[in-house]
């Protein structure tokens, strides 16, 4: 049945262009910003427009008469500011006052909220400004025309003597004046102009502003904002999933008795993910689901352990793979190389745990639809899987977005994943009452959907005046694309561009470059996890070239300065960050360190530089991090430096200690006991300094992640003459 | 029947009395301001006062709430929790925004009892509360800022 569902979404994501979006964006499908360096890597290369030609204001902005103006944000805001980011891009070029700006989530209606570079409405892969960039300038200045247009009208004075400014449409010869709110009614009447000078970056006032306040600075301070844990609907109950403890396990057997003696407890269901518990609340629920017995088949689940994955990802990595680049002999320049640096990488399975644990409500309707609430990420996908299970059309799933409690990518899957299982419980309940289904912080962390398994065998080789001349990489991890709608577009010849994205589209100046991949399968499921493929692949290239700056004794600024000449943006950030974190001035003191890496990614431009102290036993503090960023033109700076430096958190404190592993195919973490977040007294300084640019638009929720780990790994070796090779950095001999 | 004392409002509640003052705030209260994030008092997310002291809401009995002043994000006020929003707010500390009302019920606490937090101080007191979005930086700021607003 899974299986029929993926094809059925894929159907219909392999078919946007009949609803002619992406004509603006060159007529092709392009996952655009989830490839390797693509989006608009380059000014020459990027679009004219991104979305459709023609302004679209009644999809994104409602005036009020009380001179409100909402902008319908299309994408989720799990953390990130985009419904702040958005709602200024308007705000721009309509002239309105700040203070006159709401913002809310739009409608699940792909006709018109698609994400142009996907095909289906859907957030991810750092695009949403970059997505919407176009498309809301376009509707922010077509409104304010039909504003001008309605005063001039009104007035009897020609549009081009009418101004507006913080939200007041002005006459100046005759001293007449009217807020946004008084027009709209009459504005919304004229035709839409197909053709809308938009402003010159010059004269922004609200973008590039750092005065700007959040959206959600209130709301999220007083306890008000709701996420989809707080839906409350009439009658509601909630449900807890007992799911297989192995990945690929399915239900033998079902002891529901004491279960349903549990006070609350209305129900046992058992549906195809696993046997629900229904009940009046939460802890009802939880305590039913303590309560039941239930057998598992655990004949086509994954029994192996990391270590003996790790093992047979290791043998795998001396095997010939699909190769993902091929350019020159590499091979021949090893052979011939004066130096040889060889290391072998592995990145463990990590878990996204936001900080609201996965839940959605869902109200079955009268016409064989479904109302959802979720912090929905996909909500395309989501609708044509769930209107798959109820037998009704894609538009019969309404889906209200609200806040998410971070997402890291857990909440944009390819099967709707814990919406679908919310939507099958709520169908075997047969409709009775709205289900709110709730995962516990365990169901989360044994949960999977993790980032990939990763083992990497690098090979570079040096001549004889210390310049690159070759390197070799063998990568081996899952793909989380294959078997699903998107592996059409993503992998090709075998290759999954998720996977070897960052290492073979390396900017460094490399003669001779071998990347390859293999992808073995396993029940345990994964998924992208903030930066995707850059969290491992920056990883082991800025290690690696920091190994080989040291065995060409040069110094590893001035080594990467070399070999990136044909990439502007990224001297730019790799000199602003080495200026500004004192590179090559005082030398630090004994058992101190300074490390650096720098890395594209989702077409922006960030680098790292990390001062690290390191203890007789290992233990490593981060005393400061220095980072630099390069995103094109900024909407808001106080995000983007929220960004960078919520990013570096979250990449560091992933690799100093956490992992998932398995032991006999069981995961052995299960709450932030065992799997431990970052916490406030280890969270280094993060300075982000923005380089000023005229380019597009690009994303910084994933790119402030790929160079902080790296940097800090190269500091440590600066500091104690130690590589670490293997994630985290516990697994290293660190503590 | 348990009667509980919250936000300065006695309340009847018809529950276990091991059901987690969480679920009852949550779910039987409609309080949904305080969040649910891990359950076993390792996030903070939960954080409430009783009275005056911080406590993880995932782990406290309902029955061990009766004849105490529960405090919810909903209620907090007074001149520690009004600097400690206002600083937040000015700063625009969230992210995504889920653990905010256990960090500020942490940093109220803290606030109310040492106007003059050092950093290990701020250490110590919010080291319980975990944000996935790491706007610990801004969190530390803000604290200082409010500490220094409830100086002025």
């Amino acid at each position: 049945m899974l299986n029929q569902l993926i094809k059925q979404a894929a159907a219909d994501v392999a078919a946007p262009s009949r609803r002619g979006f992406l004509k603006g964006a060159g007529g092709a499908l392009v996952l655009g910003a989830m490839l390797p360096r693509t989006g608009f890597a380059s000014e020459a290369a990027a679009p004219k427009v991104v979305g459709p030609a023609d302004p679209r204001p009644q999809a994104f902005i409602r005036i009020a008469a009380d001179d409100t103006v909402t902008v319908l944000v299309k994408h989720l805001d799990k953390g990130q500011g985009i419904m702040t980011g958005l709602t200024t891009i308007v705000a721009e070029e309509l002239d309105a006052d700040w203070a006159q700006m709401r913002g809310a989530f739009a409608p699940a209606d792909g006709a018109l909220y698609a994400n142009h570079f996907f095909g289906i409405q859907g957030t991810g892969g750092s695009t949403a400004v970059a997505n919407s960039w176009d498309e809301l300038r376009m509707a922010g200045a077509a409104a304010r025309a039909m504003l001008v247009a309605t005063a001039a009208a009104r007035w009897s004075v020609p549009a081009s003597s009418v101004t507006v400014e913080k939200g007041v449409v002005r006459h100046a010869a005759s001293n007449r004046s009217a807020r946004f709110g008084e027009l709209a009614e009459d504005a919304a009447k004229l035709p839409v102009p197909q053709n809308v000078a938009l402003k010159d970056a010059k004269d922004y006032t609200l973008i590039g502003n750092p005065s700007l306040h959040r959206l959600d600075h209130v709301s999220k301070t007083d306890g008000t904002a709701i996420f989809a844990m707080d839906i409350r609907r009439p009658g509601q109950v909630t449900a807890v999933m007992a799911r297989s403890p192995r990945f690929g396990g399915t239900v033998k057997s079902v002891d529901a008795a004491a279960a349903k003696r549990v006070p609350g407890v209305l129900e046992v269901l058992t549906v195809p993910r696993g046997v629900a518990v229904v009940a009046k609340n939460t802890w009802a629920a939880m305590k039913g689901r303590e309560a039941l017995t239930v057998e598992w088949d655990d004949a086509k689940a994954e029994m192996r352990g990391t270590d003996e994955m790790i093992a047979d990802y290791r043998k795998l990595a001396d095997q010939p793979g699909n190769v993902a680049t091929n350019t020159g002999e590499a091979e021949k320049a090893l052979a011939g190389a004066a130096k040889v640096v060889e290391a072998e990488f592995v990145f463990p399975y990590l878990a996204h745990a936001p900080m609201e644990p996965l839940n959605a409500t869902v109200e079955l309707t009268p016409d064989g639809g479904c109302t959802i609430w979720a912090g929905s990420q996909f909500q395309g996908v989501e609708q044509k899987v769930v209107a798959a299970m109820l037998g009704c059309k894609p538009e019969q799933v309404v889906i209200n977005t609200v806040w998410a409690g971070g997402s890291f990518g857990r909440r944009a899957t390819t099967d709707a994943d814990y919406i679908a299982e919310a939507v099958s419980i709520a169908k075997a309940y047969g409709g009775k009452a709205p289900v709110h289904l709730v995962w516990t912080r365990e169901d989360d962390i044994h949960g999977g959907r993790y980032r990939p398994l990763f083992l990497h065998k690098v090979k570079a080789g040096l001549d004889a005046s210390g310049t690159l001349v070759a390197w070799r990489q063998k990568i081996v991890g899952q793909s989380f694309m294959s078997g699903t709608p998107f592996e059409a577009v993503m992998v090709k010849n075998g290759v999954d561009a998720t996977s070897v994205e960052g290492s073979s589209d390396m900017a460094y100046a490399v003669p001779n470059l071998y990347v390859d991949l293999q992808s073995p399968a396993s029940p345990v499921t994964t998924l992208w996890w903030r930066s995707v493929g850059h969290t491992h692949t920056a990883y082991a290239k800025e290690v690696m070239i920091d190994e080989l700056a040291a065995a060409a004794g040069k110094d590893p600024v001035a080594f990467r300065l070399e070999m990136l000449k044909d990439h502007p943006r990224l001297l730019g950030v790799l000199k602003l960050a080495a200026e500004k974190a004192g590179w090559g001035g005082q030398p630090l003191p004994k058992g101190k360190g300074r490390g650096i890496a720098v890395h594209e990614s989702f077409s922006s431009f960030v680098a790292h530089v990390a001062e690290v102290s390191v203890d007789d036993k290992g233990r490593i503090t981060i005393d400061r991090v220095v980072c630099a960023v390069d995103c094109g033109q900024v909407v808001n700076p106080n995000i983007v430096e929220a960004q960078i430096s919520g990013g570096t958190g979250w990449a560091i404190g992933h690799a100093l200690r956490d992992e998932i592993t398995l032991t006999g195919g069981l995961v052995d973490q299960s709450n932030f006991d065992t799997y431990q977040p970052l916490r406030n007294s280890e969270m280094p300084p993060v300075e982000v300094h923005i380089l000023p640019s005229a380019a597009r638009p690009t994303g910084v929720g994933e790119p402030g992640v790929p160079t902080a780990a790296p940097a800090v790994a190269n500091a440590v070796f600066a500091a104690t003459g130690k590589r670490l090779h293997h994630l985290p950095f516990t697994r290293s001999g660190m503590v | 029947m348990i009667r509980l004392n919250i936000n300065g409002q006695d309340r009847d509640v018809d529950v276990p009395g091991d059901m987690p003052l969480l679920w009852v705030l949550r779910d039987e209260l409609n309080l949904t301001g305080t969040k649910f994030g891990c359950g076993i008092a390792q996030c903070g997310a939960c954080t409430v006062h009783m009275d005056g002291t911080p406590v993880r809401a995932c782990q406290t009995p309902a029955e061990s709430a009766a004849g105490t002043k529960i405090t919810t994000i909903e209620g907090v006020s007074g001149k520690a929790a009004e600097a400690v929003q206002a600083a937040w707010q000015k700063l625009d500390v969230v992210q995504c925004g889920y653990c905010q009302s256990g960090q500020i019920m942490s940093a109220v606490a803290l606030l109310t009892d040492n106007r003059n937090p050092t950093d290990d101080d701020i250490d110590a007191a919010m080291d319980g509360n975990v944000c996935r979005c790491a706007t610990y930086p801004r969190i530390r700021a803000a604290i200082k800022d409010a500490a220094k607003a409830m100086g002025a």
